[in-house]
């Protein structure tokens, strides 16, 4: 069974969002998402500076099995991106919700309330 | 051990080469390179000892039973080969006079014919040089089809889910969008998905008939009638047509552009990975956005038709002509079978896919589909042996890696859970097949009593399973000399 | 039945099983008026001994001239071994190495070629091969598109003096995504690109261009200012995309090296690896080499071969990088490719073993001196003169002053000589002029008998003038 903590923010194609004390929004997969890729071996990062639209892709992530998009969840600019994970992707695997975690976003719109909350994902990823 | 850890400085493979280095005079020193490319230095013998015994780490046709579905791994008659290489062929600069080269532009023009009336097309192009590159001239001339016409809405192109992953990456390479329509239960093209999808933004249909689920799309006409009267056009997917070859012919289905994987049906190697062939056939309308070059007979000789001939063809596909050498292998294959034997093909193909579906339902294994005619292939679900005993389709594809058959096609189509996609082919023998049911009966027992047998397949290979997950990560793709 | 080996007793064994009557029936699903009837257009099937005689003829009817004729596809020796080996079963007639276990004689070897090409190319990475050069190139287009994020303008630089079919063809392949192919004017002195017509270019579209492609040699053979312009690609966010030939590279400086240290090299390398081992054969199987940087290792199409470890520890090779390919990534993969052209690169990794760099370097000395050797000769000759100043490689443009070169041509073909190639039709602007080439099989007598038939066919032919009075 993946962990799905309840603070989080979710997307139907597994990514979590979780608003900082400074308003900036940190984004990362899902363990259900992790769990089905397999062992991560990539991670194509966006650059920082860079402005999405909700929806749009923004970085791949990448196991033997596959390379997934991941969707921005919201509109706004990267200020932050988890440099740890060029070298050691794996972190994912091992703590997605945590060290695992892809980058920050300043966000444009008010869009996050939105979006699924614990129970939402876990009823979606049950099925 | 590499070739490069066989090397001593110094040791030459002479006399391949001139035996002195010439000065290469008038070139400025800057554009010269600084010391010598860190190639192996063997013998000769050496490198013929490397490679033959490298050779022997590989399972092939000429070895073992290779019933890779969606593959057609058929025997490649020597007389191919060595007739293909004959130094009247192997001799010809591609740019030699077309009047210099007739005996191989004869055989391309035959080929060409041949290729039209075994599948029902107006016309054929042999440059494609494999499947995946004759899909994308066929999306190509779809497009260009369309664009001749005004008809610059059509911006998308249906695929069923089940087929090949070529058919979305090249509809995207020809700058298409794409929309998978369902397959329902028994095999067949959801209609009513596919009514639902058409209309004035559908450029075409890709379909693989008999489809990757080893089973032929009986609604051909009813499928053929949406997409043209939408508008569209229908595409197919030669991959299976070694299935139907000389039985029904895809222009006579409704079809209006096709490739044919000439590798499969048509017996050429697949050495390795390649070198292929995707020769492409099209209905009398899309004649004129052929790929070039096409050979053409005029007052009893031939010749390449240029891009003056053909001003709305979609181009050329490779700097001379696709992949000759194959096509002469695919050539003197046709003319071995003739008009009698290509039928045989598709009867034997059929009959031996059949009888190894009906000993697979007779040992206790699941089908993927039931209650139909298999193609040229069929489909085992392994789903309940991986429920009830923890072990996947790799495990059995491994298992009989060490009993001494090469493993059908894994996790193909992506629709079925743990499958297995076997395709015999018309050249294996009765005793073959027979031999394959066992093996894969063994494993199912073993994979009730001792698991850890599957698990742990391959024993008996020069290596046991590899880590992907290290060499996707710790990239090494070359050797480099410490 | 050629190639099908049932008895009639197994027939029926088989038929009992299944439970239907007769073969036919197993094709009862096909809806009965769409069945095919007899393929009369098909001939008759003939035996081996029949087919053999059949292709003997074929054969001895294509041309044995002395071939000076290169253009992207040349006539050079290849040891006997070399397709001795290639051509045995268990490489000849497996598949694509899917079942890694299984196929680690390909995947090996493979793996070989890969280091043997980044060696030649100075390169990081190389991939198990594209179709050929033309393919190739327009694959590394749509590489730099994928790889130069800086740019958005999808607009490329190709110089006219690449070699023009792989030009043709790269225009096939991109034309469906929306990139632009920019042609840059060869300067009609030198023969070569200038560093002044690729800026003047790049103003004229507006600054911003994704990549330009560079070939060394170029089509007429003449030799480019590669380190200077990679260079100022470079500075200007530019990505290099080299064609190469790549047993010159054997003794010209390799792309990985050109421009200055610090930023070293074109970001990617293509070309056609036939030059290494594969007879002309008509055009082909060739195969086309695709290198790049490190860090383009995850644009880079096709499929490619890593060393790993197996449960034991012990050293093995697998196909790695799937994830991006179409049979996994589907719709959104690198490229449509699947299969490439495996047992051609098996020859070329034997040609490159059996050879060595010394090999390669005296085969590729030897044509260029052969070359010299030539054009030295038909220049003494009246009415013949060199194109273009550049430096040269085993190829030089000729310009005819007196005759056309479709006949000049066609009267050196009566002699037993292909004389080379006419490039009227793709550089009008060149007058009457063809582009000649000489490789190591060349022998100095030859040599000397292409001289000879020239200075006769020149000598008896109608001028240009002429031809033009009777027209």
């Amino acid at each position: 069974m993946s962990e799905v903590p309840l603070e989080l923010k979710y997307t139907k194609s597994h990514e979590w969002l979780r608003v900082e004390d400074d308003g900036l929004v940190t984004v990362g997969i899902s363990d259900h998402a992790q769990e089905l890729l397999g062992d991560l071996v990539f991670v194509e990062l966006p650059e920082t500076g860079t402005e999405f639209v909700a929806g749009d892709e923004c970085c791949v992530v990448e196991s033997v099995k596959a390379a997934s998009d991941v969707y921005m969840p919201i509109s706004g600019e990267i200020v932050e991106i988890n440099e740890a994970l060029v070298d050691e992707p794996e972190i994912i695997n091992s703590s997605p919700y945590d060290s695992g975690w892809l980058f920050k976003v300043q966000p444009s719109a008010e869009e996050i309330e939105d979006l699924m909350d614990a129970d939402a994902y876990q009823a979606e990823i049950a099925e | 051990m590499l070739i490069f850890e066989h090397s001593s400085e110094g040791r030459r493979g002479a006399p391949q080469a001139p035996a002195e280095k010439a000065p290469l005079t008038a070139i400025p020193e800057k554009l010269l390179r600084e010391g010598s490319a860190a190639l192996p230095e063997v013998s000769e013998l050496q490198a013929v000892r490397h490679y033959t015994r490298l050779s022997q780490k590989n399972f092939s046709i000429d070895t073992q039973f290779y019933p890779l579905g969606s593959c057609t791994m058929k025997y490649n008659p020597r007389a191919c080969n060595s007739l293909a290489m004959l130094p009247g062929f192997l001799n010809a600069h591609p740019l030699t006079p077309d009047a210099q080269n007739q005996g191989f532009l004869a055989c391309m023009h035959d080929l060409q014919s041949m290729l039209c009336e075994a599948t029902g097309m107006a016309a054929f192009s042999l440059a494609p040089m494999a499947g995946a590159q004759g899909e994308f001239a066929g999306v190509a001339m779809i497009e260009a089809y369309h664009r001749s016409r005004g008809d610059d809405a059509r911006k998308e192109i249906l695929v069923p889910d089940a087929a090949h992953g070529t058919n979305p990456a090249t509809a995207v390479m020809c700058g298409f969008t794409v929309k998978e329509i369902a397959t329902l239960d028994n095999g067949d093209v959801d209609i009513d998905a596919l009514k639902q999808a058409v209309g004035p933004h559908t450029a075409g249909l890709m379909l693989t008939n008999p489809s990757t689920l080893g089973v032929f799309e009986r609604n051909i006409e009813a499928i053929a009638k949406v997409i043209h009267e939408a508008g569209g056009l229908l595409y197919y997917d030669g991959a299976n047509l070694n299935a139907i070859l000389g039985k029904i012919r895809p222009g006579d289905m409704g079809f209006d552009v096709i490739h044919s994987n000439l590798h499969k049906t048509f017996s050429t190697p697949h050495g390795g990975g390649g070198p292929g062939s995707g020769a492409v056939g099209v209905a009398e309308r899309l004649r004129p956005f052929l790929p070039l070059p096409v050979v053409t007979e005029e007052d009893d000789s031939y010749r390449y038709l240029t891009a003056k001939d053909c001003p709305q063809s979609i181009g050329r596909l490779s700097a001379f002509m696709g992949n000759p050498g194959v096509l002469l292998r695919a050539y003197i294959y046709m003319r071995l079978l003739g008009r009698e034997g290509m039928v045989r093909v598709a009867e034997f193909a059929t009959l031996n896919a059949n009888y190894m579906m009906a000993e697979a339902k007779r040992r206790g294994f699941t089908l993927a589909i039931n209650d139909r005619r298999a193609s040229h292939e069929f489909i085992i679900t392994l789903k309940n042996e991986a429920r009830d005993y923890h072990v996947s389709a790799m495990d059995f594809a491994k298992r009989l890696l060490d009993l001494g058959y090469h493993a059908p096609t894994t996790y193909f189509p992506l629709l079925v859970p743990e499958c297995l996609l076997i395709e015999p082919t018309e050249s294996e023998a009765k005793e073959a097949l027979d031999g394959f049911m066992d093996a894969l009966e063994q494993i199912k027992h073993e994979a009730e009593t001792n698991p850890e047998l599957l698990h742990a397949a391959p024993q008996t290979l020069p290596v046991k399973r590899l880590d992907e997950v290290r060499a996707a990560k710790q990239l090494d793709l070359a050797f480099k000399k410490q | 039945m050629p190639f099908i080996p049932h008895t009639e007793n197994e027939i029926t064994q088989m038929l009992e099983t299944i439970g239907v009557d007769s073969i036919d029936d197993l094709f009862d699903e096909i809806p009965a008026h769409l069945r095919a009837g007899v393929l009369q257009a098909v001939p008759h099937s003939m035996n081996e001994m029949e087919v053999s005689r059949l292709m003997k003829q074929r054969a001895d009817q294509n041309s044995s001239a002395i071939c000076f004729l290169g253009a992207g596809a040349y006539e050079h020796h290849i040891p006997s071994a070399v397709w001795e080996i290639t051509t045995r079963g268990e490489y000849y007639s497996a598949y694509t190495p899917y079942q890694a276990e299984a196929s680690q004689g390909t995947l090996q070897l493979t793996y070989e070629y890969q280091s043997m090409m980044t060696a030649l190319t100075a390169m990081d990475v190389s991939n198990a091969s594209m179709y050929d050069g033309a393919s190739s190139l327009a694959e590394a287009i749509l590489m730099a598109v994928r790889a130069n994020r800086k740019s958005r303008s999808r607009k490329i630089l190709i110089p006219t003096s690449v070699n023009p079919s792989y030009r043709k063809a790269a225009h096939t392949i991109v034309n469906g995504q929306q990139v632009e192919l920019i042609d840059v004017p060869y300067d009609s002195a030198s023969g070569t690109v200038t560093l002044e017509q690729i800026k003047q270019q790049t103003e004229a579209h507006g600054g911003d261009i994704t990549a330009m492609v560079l070939q060394q040699p170029n089509f007429f053979g003449c030799l480019e200012e590669v380190d200077a312009i990679t260079d100022w690609a470079h500075d200007n966010n530019i990505l290099v995309i080299a064609v190469i030939n790549p047993l010159v590279m054997s003794v010209l400086n390799p792309p990985g090296k050109w421009g200055r240290e610090d930023n070293a090299g074109a970001d990617i390398a293509c070309g056609d690896g036939q030059p290494l081992g594969a007879p002309m054969s008509a055009g082909g199987p060739y195969y086309g080499l695709l290198c790049c940087k490190q860090s383009l290792v995850r644009q880079i199409p096709g499929r490619i071969v890593g060393r790993t470890i197996d449960l034991d520890g012990k050293e093995g090779f697998v196909l790695t990088l799937q994830a991006r390919e179409q049979h996994i990534r589907r719709s959104k993969a690198t490229s449509n490719i699947c299969t490439n052209q495996g047992l051609v690169v098996t020859a070329s990794t034997i040609y490159m073993a059996i050879q060595g760099a010394q090999g390669l370097e005296n085969t590729a000395a030897a044509c260029h001196a052969n070359n010299n050797s030539l054009v030295e000769k038909l220049i003494a000759i009246d009415g013949v003169k060199k194109a273009f100043s550049a430096p040269q490689f085993h190829e030089t443009v000729l310009q005819l002053e007196q005759q056309p070169a479709a006949e000049v041509l066609k009267a050196l073909m009566e002699k037993g000589i292909l004389g080379g190639y006419n490039l009227s039709q793709d550089y009008p602007e060149l007058g009457e002029a063809i582009l000649v080439c000489t490789t190591e099989m060349r022998t100095e007598e030859e040599i000397d008998q292409y001289a000879d038939a020239m200075r006769d066919v020149l000598s008896s032919g109608a001028t240009v003038a002429s031809l033009a009075e009777s027209a």
